[in-house]
This record gives C-alpha cells, sequence and structure tokens, in this order.
C-alpha cells in the first residue's frame, strides 16, 4: 500500500479534519486542522495504519501570518516502509497543543526541543523542560524575530551572555536599498526591520 | 584476689548479621552522583546525573547542549552551498558522510537527486563508505579502550590515518571535508587515488581482523558487553533509535536497501543484524559493517564510470549553471557563465517553494535534513535529525538496572557523537 493510500484511510477516518494528501517530490503530506487532535490521529497512524517509527518532530515559524507556527510530524512504518508528513498549525496565543509521547517514546526529546526552540507547549508532556539551551534562559532562538546575533540574557554563572560579535561572516543579506552592512542580517533588531523584509520575502514565496 | 572477666568473641560473620540488624531501620539514602560534561567515557560533553542505590543506577537524567551552536538558525541565514561546511561539524567523525547526506536533500528539494552524472554518484558513494569505516574504527577503538583494551585503540587509529590521507588527497582537508556542492561534488578523484584506496582496502580488512581477534572472544570484553544495556526490537522502535543501534536488536532496517539513494541500488552488500540486542551484538553490527563497506568501495572502484583517471571525461556535476558553480575559464570569457557564477555566490542556487525530508544512512543511523523552502537560495527552515540526539534518548531508560561501571560499555556501544547530537 502506498502512502497515499494510508493518507486517504485517514481522511475517510477523520473526514474534514484532514486535508486532501498533497504530493511533493514523492513525499505525501497531509494538514491536520484542529491541533487538539493530534494525540489521537497519530494515535490512530500508529496502531491502525502501522506508521511504528516516529522519524522526527520539528516546527517552521511562519512569522508575519497567522496562525504563527506549524509543527510537523514526519512517520515511518517499518512493515509496509511507507513514509508519512502530517503537519498541523498552532497559533501564537495559545501555543499549545497536545504530546504524542504516549503514542511514540521518542517524541519526548523532539518536543523538547521544539519547544526549547520554539516556545510551543505540548500539553500532558511528562517533563518539558529544555533541552538545548540552559535553564532559565528566557527567549526562544528559533523563533523569526529572534536576531541571529543573539540577545544579551542577564542569567548568572553563564560566561558568555552578550551579543555573538559582528566578524563580517558569510550570511545573505536581503535586498533591499540600504549599505550592506545595515543589511546583514545580524544587525537587524527585530522590531524594526526584519519583520517587513520577512513579510516581503513570504509575498516573493507566494 | 583476681577477677575472671568472660569476654566474647564474635566471628566477623557473626558481627556482620548483627551489624545488618542494627542498620535494618534506618533509611537507605540515595547517592547523587554527576557524570560529565567532560568525563572520558562520554566521548564529548555529555552530562548524565546519575541517582544511585549503592553501585545500582536508578535514575538517569541526559543533560545535553554544551555543543549547541545554533546550526539551524545560521542555516536560514546563509545559501544552500554556504551551509555544506557546517555539515561537516555536526558528525565529525564522518564528515564526508554528512556533505553527501545535505547536497542530497538539497538536491531532492530542487528535483535533481536523480539527475546527478553516474560518476559523481559512485564518488559520493565511495565518500560516504569511507566515512563509515573510519567512523566505527573510530568507535570500536575507543569503544575497547573505555572497557580496558587499549591496544585495539592503537590498532584503529593507525588505519584512521591513512584514511586521513585518502580524504586528504580528494578533498585538501583531512578532517573539516566539504566536499559536496549542490548539483556534484568540489572536485574529481585525484591520480592515484584509486590504487592508494585499494591498498587502504588491503590493508584495513586485516587491520579488522586483527582487532575482532583481540575482541570478540575477549573473556574480560564479552563480560563486560554481553547482556548489558539490553536493548530489545519494540523498545529500539518506540525510541527511534537508528542505524546500527536498530540493527544490532535486530530490526532488519537500513536505508540503504530499503530507499536506495545514489547507486545504492546497484551494489551488492549484505545488512548484518543483531539478536539480542545487547552491547555485545552493537559491536558485532559495526565489525560486520565495516567489511561490507569494504566490499561496496571494491565495487564501486572496479564499476566507477570513466576508471581511475577519468580518461572518458565523465563529468562529476551536473551541467547547469544555474545550480553548480561553472568552471573558472568559463567565468572569465562567457558573459553567461560570469552571470551564473555572480548569481550562484550572492543569492544561491534558486531552489522552489516546498518541503523535502531526506535521510541518510550514516555510521551513527539516520541523518535527515528537512527543508522548507519559500523559494530562493536560503531555506525557511532547515531541520536536522541527528541520530546521535534520538540514541541517546533512550538513556533514561536503559541505564537504571544497571551497575554504574556499565554506563561505560553502553555509552561506547550507542557509539555518539555530541556534535551532532547538540548541532
Amino acid at each position: 500500500m502506498a502512502a497515499r493510500e494510508f493518507a486517504q484511510e485517514l481522511k475517510t477516518r477523520f473526514g474534514e479534519l484532514i486535508s486532501e494528501p498533497v504530493e511533493f517530490r514523492g513525499e505525501i503530506t497531509v494538514q491536520l486542522s484542529e491541533s487538539n487532535r493530534i494525540a489521537e490521529i497519530c494515535d490512530f497512524a500508529k496502531k491502525q495504519l502501522g506508521f511504528d517509527f516516529l522519524v522526527d518532530v520539528s516546527s517552521v515559524d511562519n512569522y508575519g501570518s497567522d496562525p504563527r507556527f506549524t509543527v510537523v510530524y514526519h512517520l515511518y512504518g517499518y512493515g509496509h516502509r511507507c513514509s508519512l508528513r502530517i503537519k498541523t498549525d498552532v497559533g501564537e496565543e495559545a501555543s499549545e497543543l497536545p504530546t504524542v509521547t504516549g503514542v511514540w517514546k521518542t517524541a519526548d526529546w523532539h518536543e523538547r526541543e521544539v519547544y526549547d526552540m520554539m516556545g510551543i507547549r505540548f500539553r500532558g508532556h511528562p517533563d518539558l523542560r529544555r533541552i538545548l539551551m540552559w535553564e532559565g534562559y528566557p527567549y526562544f532562538p528559533l523563533r523569526k524575530d529572534f536576531p541571529l546575533a543573539g540577545k544579551p540574557s542577564e542569567v548568572p554563572e553563564v560566561a558568555f551572555s552578550g551579543i555573538a560579535p559582528l566578524e563580517g561572516g558569510p550570511f545573505v543579506t536581503l535586498p533591499s536599498s540600504g549599505s550592506s552592512t545595515a543589511r546583514e542580517p545580524r544587525v537587524r533588531t527585530p522590531d524594526t526591520k526584519i519583520k517587513e523584509a520577512f513579510v516581503e520575502r513570504n509575498k516573493e514565496g507566494k | 584476689m583476681s577477677t575472671v572477666q568472660d569476654i566474647e568473641f564474635k566471628d566477623p560473620a557473626a558481627r556482620a548479621v548483627e551489624k545488618v540488624e542494627e542498620l535494618q531501620d534506618i533509611q537507605g539514602e540515595k547517592m547523587v552522583l554527576n557524570m560529565g560534561p567532560s568525563h572520558p567515557a562520554t566521548h564529548g560533553v555529555l552530562r548524565i546525573v546519575l541517582e544511585l542505590d549503592g553501585e545500582i543506577i536508578t535514575k538517569a537524567v541526559p543533560d545535553i547542549g554544551y555543543l549547541h551552536r545554533g546550526d539551524e538558525k545560521i542555516a536560514e541565514n546563509m545559501t544552500y552551498n554556504q551551509f555544506i561546511p557546517y555539515t561537516d561539524r555536526l558528525d565529525y567523525l564522518a564528515p564526508l558522510a554528512n556533505n553527501v547526506a545535505y547536497a542530497l536533500a538539497v538536491e531532492k528539494l530542487m528535483g535533481i537527486d536523480r539527475a546527478l552524472p553516474p560518476r559523481c554518484q559512485y564518488i559520493r558513494v565511495m565518500c560516504c563508505e569511507l566515512a563509515r569505516i573510519s567512523a566505527h574504527l573510530l568507535g570500536l577503538g575507543s569503544f575497547a579502550m573505555d572497557v580496558g583494551a587499549l591496544t585495539v585503540f592503537l590498532y584503529t587509529f593507525t588505519q584512521r590515518e591513512t584514511i586521513y590521507n585518502l580524504i586528504e588527497a580528494l578533498t585538501g582537508a583531512r578532517f573539516t571535508t566539504s566536499y559536496t556542492r549542490v548539483g556534484g561534488v568540489a572536485r574529481d578523484l585525484p591520480p592515484g587515488w584509486v590504487g592508494q584506496c585499494r591498498k587502504f582496502l588491503e590493508e584495513v580488512v586485516v587491520n579488522i581482523d586483527e582487532s575482532e581477534q583481540l575482541l570478540t572472544r575477549n573473556k574480560i570484553f564479552v563480560d563486560r558487553t554481553r547482556d548489558i544495556g539490553h536493548v530489545s526490537r519494540e523498545t529500539a522502535i518506540d525510541y527511534g533509535l537508528t542505524g546500527p543501534n536498530l540493527r544490532g536488536s535486530g530490526v532488519d532496517f537500513d536505508l540503504r536497501k530499503a530507499h536506495p539513494y545514489l547507486v545504492y541500488d546497484q551494489l551488492k552488500f549484505e545488512v548484518p543484524i543483531g539478536s539480542v540486542g545487547d552491547c555485545y551484538d552493537r559491536y558485532m553490527v559495526r565489525i560486520e559493517e565495516m567489511r561490507q563497506s569494504v566490499v561496496i568501495l571494491r565495487q564501486c572502484l572496479d564499476q566507477i564510470p570513466g576508471g581511475a583517471d577519468n580518461a572518458s571525461k565523465e563529468p562529476v556535476d551536473i551541467a547547469n549553471g544555474k545550480i553548480f558553480l561553472p568552471t573558472k575559464k568559463k567565468v572569465l570569457t562567457s558573459m553567461e557563465e560570469l552571470i551564473h557564477q555572480f548569481i550562484l555566490v550572492t543569492e544561491g542556487p534558486n531552489a522552489p517553494p516546498g518541503e523535502v525530508y531526506f535521510g541518510a544512512e550514516n555510521p551513527k543511523g539516520e541523518l535527515g535534513f528537512y527543508i522548507h523552502s519559500k523559494g530562493g537560495g536560503t531555506p525557511h527552515r532547515l531541520k536536522i535529525r541527528a541520530p546521535s540526539f534520538c540514541n541517546l534518548s533512550i538513556l533514561p531508560h536503559l541505564l537504571p538496572g544497571h551497575l554504574l561501571s556499565d554506563t561505560v560499555p553502553i555509552f561506547g556501544s550507542l557509539d555518539f557523537v555530541m556534535g551532532e547530537c547538540d548541532r
């Protein structure tokens, strides 16, 4: 059975909640419209459709559009050797969805990482702490409004908490009319230029 | 007048019994032991907070992130090709394999992964397999050293030196290779490389046999690894283990066989699997994987289109100036190539909007890249699915119940790299 048929089965079972499967480069993606039911969908996918391996959980920040975040689940079945991607949108105000640690144990660390990097919380997670950044770090670094240079954080007992020095790194600048120093991604502050730049870029993409 | 006093002498056993009775009512206290972040057995900067009851671990809380450099954030701010040097620093024991995996992910996004010239694909397969042998040799050497067999470490590192010489001849760097480009590889095989590689393969087979003889039936090694760190098939899948750790638990799964990329479908090799899922099985799987890598490399050297010195001038990159940098000579003499070069360097190759996930069978497991593109030369989001990260997440489940000294073979057999785990 191909991945598209599994997506169709999900759609038959959950109806309107699941979007039409989209294929790109041979990968099937379905969008779940109600992020609060992700655990239920995943449980069904594992127990009925044989997706016994959760490859990855990641998140995308669609800064400037609403809902802001997308959480992406990559599923794989060792039995039928098909993969499926399930995406679901999470708004910035709630920033919360149910955990899937009850379905796959490996989701534990993946969800902690998503929380650490993007600030999306997983309801019912047994131990939702930061994993890569240190305990007590105040920001979520993978959000698009977090500058590449970092922000100073006043956490005691951390040696380097200032902004990274500008060393003329290889980073690409966004197209605009300013000087190249002003367009360097690390000098842009979140409140001023970055937002417009990203909204502009998103439009171009569409 | 003398008084006689009876003195009662108890034998040691009786004294012990008495003490036990005395201590019975006292609540035993558990000890919390901090292991790492710089501990020789943790191979990098892994910290584990262990709760011990006597010498038995009752709880283990890994603390990772000491090597976090924000690679995913950095990737969002540079072109696809500029990120290749950063992939060297993921699994820094197999940088070539990371280069190949990343290039393939971007190529999948651009829809050119099946259009690569065959010589390029063969070179990439050889890169992956050399990296696998190198990473497994190090994993094996340090594993053996940690459990007390220092000699093996010296044997395997002699061979790794030869691999580094081969890699240096091929890429110009021993460690930070940055060899692939989106749409090809940086340069063709240098003259005489194929001969050197054949000579190396003859030597490494002997070396693997010698190392194995020192360990496989070594009483101390077997005692320390057998039935230690047992991971069942179901647990391995549930915790998302991949690579040799998954196969050690008896799951017959290898991405090179299940979803062949490059020219793996044209090569004959076997996938070794374990039966019990303990440290010893994982060790055996790695030994056998090295032998299979040698088999693959031999086939590649025989079959590579164009032969050793590429007499027929087979290309090693896709001849598309909008994706792969044109040659310097053309840039300096032709207007069109000059424009291509300028656009590629400043804006990067123009990828279509969309999202792809590509996973490659790396020495440590499945290294995956999820690329979310909104078009243009930089990814909107790049997620690295690091095998060591997932392999380590089993520790809180695996360690409790073992002796403190068992952590060393367990770490050695899981064979993780913190550069990749923390990204």
